[in-house]
């Protein structure tokens, strides 16, 4: 048989035209010859390819039919009611602009860590509490024994030296006075010492971190009543000009320290601070700002590390409301302040001769 | 022709039974109903209209076919399986072109249909190999080839329309056509 003749047989045999006769004859010639079986699957399989190719070909046409009946161009624009060029922007590059924006935010992190920015300690503002280091502690030991040995066992105050040291002043006659609370923040035991070099058991009676303010009460059985502090506390606000002084022991003899109160507020703008143009040192956090008239106007905190002479004080009302607000009992004994000041009228060397009486030196004592 | 944002949805069953039928109204409604949806997940995700045009046909025949075979179960919404199959060529386009960005923006939820498009491009390769052949075997065979398999002309009219004496000579002419689209065919 040719093999146009089978293709023949084969179209009429897959189209159902053939003759019920013939096509049982080719059935069998079908079982019994697998070429001509692969043969018809073959071409049926391609010409199904054909088929299948027609009616893509008119379904294609079909849609392309239809489609053209939508007006594209509205739509598109109805579907893109245009965002604005933010948005857009956001929408196609989100992801690199989440990359950049956390890049940049870890960047400034380590740098704030790596300077000192990210601790709330500002590297520009220095508390004037002194930390007596080790050298000068070994030092002050062996002339406190020598001077043991001279004063014939008079010892007064403890034996090992004080870790931390501040100024602090009397705020009456009965033993209360008043200093930084980061002088004696973290203190095992208080001792204050006065001009004399007596030094004074005390016990914290009260701390104000938010106005950097602590009240202390000597409870010493040595210590005898002052009398009556020379000098009153200013209620009001004093005003930018003005002549100030203090006194502290950023060493171990009492400096006087002259200076003018220079702003209303103090570091960054803090409004229960003074700025004052003052030398002051370690050591001098928690002394009197006096004013000429010789009234409390302030008590000095910390200085500026990055201009010299710049330094703050807390105002004398915030130490008032200080005050107010320790309860009642606390106190054992009346915390009446002075209304009478008695230094007015003297010139500043009697002031201060005054005053080096109520003016102490804070030693703070830990592990 | 405004309306078409709010073109008429029609049923899902709906859908099934007039391809079945084949039936032009069903598959106009069809149409017109998920194409905006393609049209807003092409051209947010860098490409444009005429793009979307032949993404939404070639999804458009694939449920047609998938359809036509009998095995198109509803277990998702038609919406949905619409949205997967142009989702997933579209990203295959993208790819080829070379302007994948690595993410695409998804409008809703969609399934995973990777097999069925490798089915239904295996499909179009072969179909597109067929077209090809026939472009290739010029007249007359060409339509001799369209008229008898594919719009299923007898032999007789094939003999009167290309004035064939007799029969015999028309199916030899058939035969020779037939041979030598198979040989383009496989030779590509």
């Amino acid at each position: 048989m040719k093999d146009n003749q089978l293709l023949e047989m084969i179209d009429s045999y897959l189209s159902g035209e053939m003759p019920a006769g013939e096509r049982a004859q080719f059935d069998a010639l079908r079982k019994k010859d697998a070429t001509i079986d692969a043969k018809i699957t073959e071409h049926k399989h391609f010409t199904g390819l054909l088929k299948q190719y027609n009616e893509r070909l008119s379904l294609q046409s079909r849609l392309d039919e239809i489609h053209e009946e939508i007006d594209v161009h509205t739509l598109k624009e109805d579907l893109m009611a245009h965002p604005s060029w933010v948005v857009q922007m956001w929408r196609n590059h989100h992801s690199k602009i989440s990359v950049a924006a956390s890049v940049a935010i870890l960047a400034v992190l380590t740098i704030l860590y790596f300077t000192g920015d990210l601790s709330n300690r500002d590297p520009r503002f220095q508390q004037l509490k002194q930390e007596v280091d080790r050298v000068k502690n070994e030092q002050r030991k062996l002339g406190d024994k020598t001077d043991d040995i001279i004063k014939s066992g008079k010892a007064t105050g403890p034996a090992i030296s004080a870790k931390f040291r501040g100024t602090g002043f009397a705020l009456t006659g009965n033993g209360y006075i008043v200093t930084n609370s980061h002088v004696i923040n973290g203190a095992d035991s208080v001792y204050v010492q006065n001009n004399e070099g007596e030094s004074f058991h005390t016990k914290v009676v009260y701390t104000d971190p938010l106005y950097d303010v602590a009240i202390l009460q000597i409870n010493d059985p040595a210590f005898k009543n002052l009398g009556a502090v020379p000098y009153s506390f200013k209620k009001g606000k004093s005003d930018l000009g003005e002549a100030v002084y203090t006194l502290g022991y950023p060493g171990d003899d009492l400096k006087f320290g002259p200076g003018a109160l220079t702003a209303g507020t103090g570091f960054h703008g803090d409004s229960t601070e003074y700025e004052l143009y003052i030398p002051v040192n370690p050591g001098n956090s928690g002394g009197p700002l006096m004013d000429e008239k010789g009234n409390v106007i302030g008590v000095i905190t910390g200085k500026q590390t990055q201009a010299s002479g710049v330094a703050f004080a807390v105002k004398s009302n915030y130490l008032l409301k200080a005050i107010q607000s320790i309860p009642a009992d606390s106190l054992n004994k009346t915390l009446t302040l002075n209304t009478k000041n008695t230094l007015t009228s003297l010139s500043r060397t009697q002031q201060i001769k005054k005053l080096r009486n109520y003016v102490f030196i804070v030693k703070v004592y830990n592990q | 022709m405004n309306n078409q944002l709010n073109v008429e949805i029609p049923s899902d069953s709906e859908v099934i039974i007039g391809i079945l039928n084949n039936s032009d109204s069903v598959l106009k409604k069809l149409y017109l109903a998920y194409f905006p949806m393609v049209l807003q997940l092409v051209i947010s995700n860098n490409g444009d209209e005429d793009e979307a045009k032949d993404i939404y046909q070639e999804a458009i025949i694939v449920l047609y076919n998938k359809v036509k075979r009998g095995d198109f179960e509803l277990s998702s919404k038609l919406k949905t399986y619409i949205y997967s199959i142009c989702r997933r060529l579209w990203l295959k386009r993208l790819k080829q072109l070379n302007r994948y960005g690595g993410d695409i923006k998804d409008m809703q939820e969609y399934l995973p249909v990777e097999d069925e498009v490798e089915m239904h491009d295996e499909r179009d390769i072969q179909l597109n190999k067929m077209g090809d052949a026939l472009k290739l075997l010029g007249e007359p065979c060409k339509t001799i080839m369209e008229d008898f398999y594919m719009h299923n002309r007898s032999m007789q009219d094939i003999c009167e329309r290309f004035g064939y004496t007799n029969a015999d000579n028309a199916k030899t002419q058939k035969y020779k056509c037939l041979q030598r689209l198979k040989k383009l065919f496989f030779q590509q």
